[in-house]
């Protein structure tokens, strides 16, 4: 009887040690492609940056020069997306979260926005196209990119931010009402800034998105090559992923380093905010008091 | 002097569950009166009437009359769906039975309240930290750390910051719902202290949990049972003769 034990109990623990072992391999597998990518753009990219090309304009049919407009244009884009999104998806977190019975309306709300996260990008710019520029009369523009990048966010910050309110304690906000306080105290007061962290992570990540992606603002506002900077946001603006889109496909003889480095620019914005979304959320986790 | 009459008061809970079937009840100022019974039977719903704070959850129907007693002697209609229940919730204040400190300092935790209605004097704000602290026995322990935050007090002290949090706000009356069920031996009997103390200017209503703490600090005992009351009187004589063979019973750990 012992013995049998014994046996059962070494084999139990060779199939968890192939078990472990087999679990580490895959997540080591899901590393590399990041690592390999990050690589191969940093080696093939790096010795095209230097300050003249993070500052200076395109020049030689964008063979050689800057890529400062696309820059530029790629952070006023994305702070406009941050304008037309984030106020309402908050705001529209908090409505589900706090405020929403459960009945038919609030599901109809929860499956558009389950749905607007599965749209594809390029659905989004012809929606851009036909609302913004054309119906509304914004022609290709800062203006129309921004909102049609806002509405592919929104699903984003709205889902992110609600989980954060959500995950803070229901105890807090009876509490609070227990003490007096409107729901909208309890809100304020105690579930909006222990959410606060949550929320900005999930706002980065969805800007961040946004900062990459081509297909919305290819028809509604990035242009292939302006010799001057956007002045106001109804102009067109170059942007980088599309940017890059245009070196990489359109324009015969052009020297690689420039596309790498281009991409190279694109990658440290995207994965910089990542890393800003990361410290932020450790630092509230480290600050949390409950 | 009654704070609260209740009268044949009923409460329904969505799911059709009826958590109290015609509950009457005269509660006194200025002592504690228990609520004991098996647990379900409606105490935790009978308290949170008194704050309203069923309001919310989901109860669907409530009827009877509960009346609450202001200084003037005049009476508040608690069951009237207009009443402001923010001011009640200030006068009725409540402690639960898990220690709920909120995320953030001692200090800040005792001014919650008062800031919530809109008091910035920080005189008056200390004041009523200093207060409620030495009325819940816990000035001794934290007054040279008011700035840290709750959560890293022991449970016991934690229970006895929600108690100096309701105190802070100087409501008529506390409701404790099972208090101390967490706390150790200690922390209770400092909770029972200090309850002891305060019923001298406050109403205290209390749902214990155990017999024995019913026993130990009922000035009054109600025992409730499957939503009716069974039968009250003076904490003493409600646990040496008990009246009603149910809570007898009860009391001497037939059931429950």
């Amino acid at each position: 009887m012992a013995s049998t034990t014994k046996t059962n109990s070494a084999r139990r623990n060779s199939i968890q040690t192939i078990g472990f072992s087999g679990l580490t391999l895959l997540a080591i597998l899901t590393v590399l492609p990041i690592l390999f990518i990050v690589v191969y753009i940093f080696v093939k990219g790096i010795s095209a940056i230097s300050v003249e090309f993070l500052t200076g304009f395109p020049s030689n049919g964008m063979r050689s020069g800057g890529i400062w407009p696309a820059i530029l244009g790629t952070v006023l884009l994305t702070f406009g997306t941050a304008i037309c999104a984030v106020p309402i998806g908050i705001a529209a977190a908090i409505y589900l979260s706090e405020y929403a019975p459960d009945n038919r309306w609030t599901r109809l709300i929860r499956i558009s926005i389950v749905n607007l996260a599965g749209i594809p990008s390029v659905v989004y710019g012809l929606f851009g196209l036909g609302i913004f520029v054309l119906s509304l009369q914004m022609g290709t523009s800062i203006l129309a990119a921004s909102l049609t990048l806002g509405i592919m966010t929104l699903p984003v910050v709205i889902s992110t931010s609600e989980e954060a309110l959500r995950a803070v304690p229901q105890s807090f906000r009876v509490v609070s009402r227990s003490l007096g306080g409107t729901q909208w105290q309890a809100i304020r007061r105690i579930v909006l800034p222990q959410s606060v962290s949550g929320i900005l992570t999930g706002v980065i990540l969805g800007l961040e998105r946004a900062a990459g992606e081509t297909a919305p603002i290819l028809f509604t506002g990035a242009a292939f090559y302006l010799p001057t900077l956007p002045s106001s946001a109804l102009d067109e603006t170059m942007a980088l992923p599309y940017h890059l889109y245009v070196i990489s496909t359109q324009v015969p003889g052009m020297p690689s380093d420039i596309q790498f480095g281009t991409a190279l620019v694109l990658l440290v914005l995207v994965l910089g905010l990542n890393l800003l979304a990361t410290i932020i959320r450790s630092r509230a986790r480290r600050r949390r008091m409950w | 002097m009654n704070k609260f009459v209740l009268e044949n008061l009923h409460v329904k809970y969505s799911d059709g569950v009826e958590a109290l079937k015609g509950v009457s009840l005269e509660i006194p100022a200025k002592s504690i009166t228990v609520l004991f019974g098996p647990a379900g039977g409606g105490k935790s719903t009978l308290l949170r009437t008194l704050n309203r704070l069923n309001d919310l959850s989901d109860v669907t129907e409530v009827s009877g009359r509960v009346a609450m007693f202001n200084s003037d002697s005049s009476a508040t209609d608690l069951l009237n769906p207009r009443l402001d229940v923010i001011a009640l919730r200030r006068r009725v204040a409540m402690v639960f039975a898990r220690p709920i400190v909120l995320p953030m300092t001692i200090r800040e935790n005792l001014t919650y309240g008062l800031t919530l209605a809109g008091e910035r004097s920080t005189i008056r704000l200390h004041e009523a930290v200093e207060r409620s602290l030495q009325q819940a026995a816990l000035w001794d322990e934290v007054k040279d750390r008011l700035d840290e935050p709750a959560i890293s007090l022991s449970g016991g002290q934690q229970q006895r910051l929600c108690l100096a949090r309701s105190l802070a706000l100087d409501p008529e009356v506390i409701l404790l719902d099972e208090p101390t069920s967490g706390l150790d031996p200690i922390s209770t009997t400092k909770v029972e202290a200090s309850l002891q103390e305060i019923k001298m200017n406050y109403t205290v209503i209390l749902v214990p949990h155990s017999i024995q703490q019913a026993a130990r600090t009922a000035d009054q005992a109600a025992f409730i049972l499957q939503g009716q009351l069974i039968e009250q009187a003076d904490g003493k004589e409600l646990f040496l003769n008990p009246r009603d063979k149910r809570t007898q019973d009860y009391i001497e750990g037939r059931f429950g």
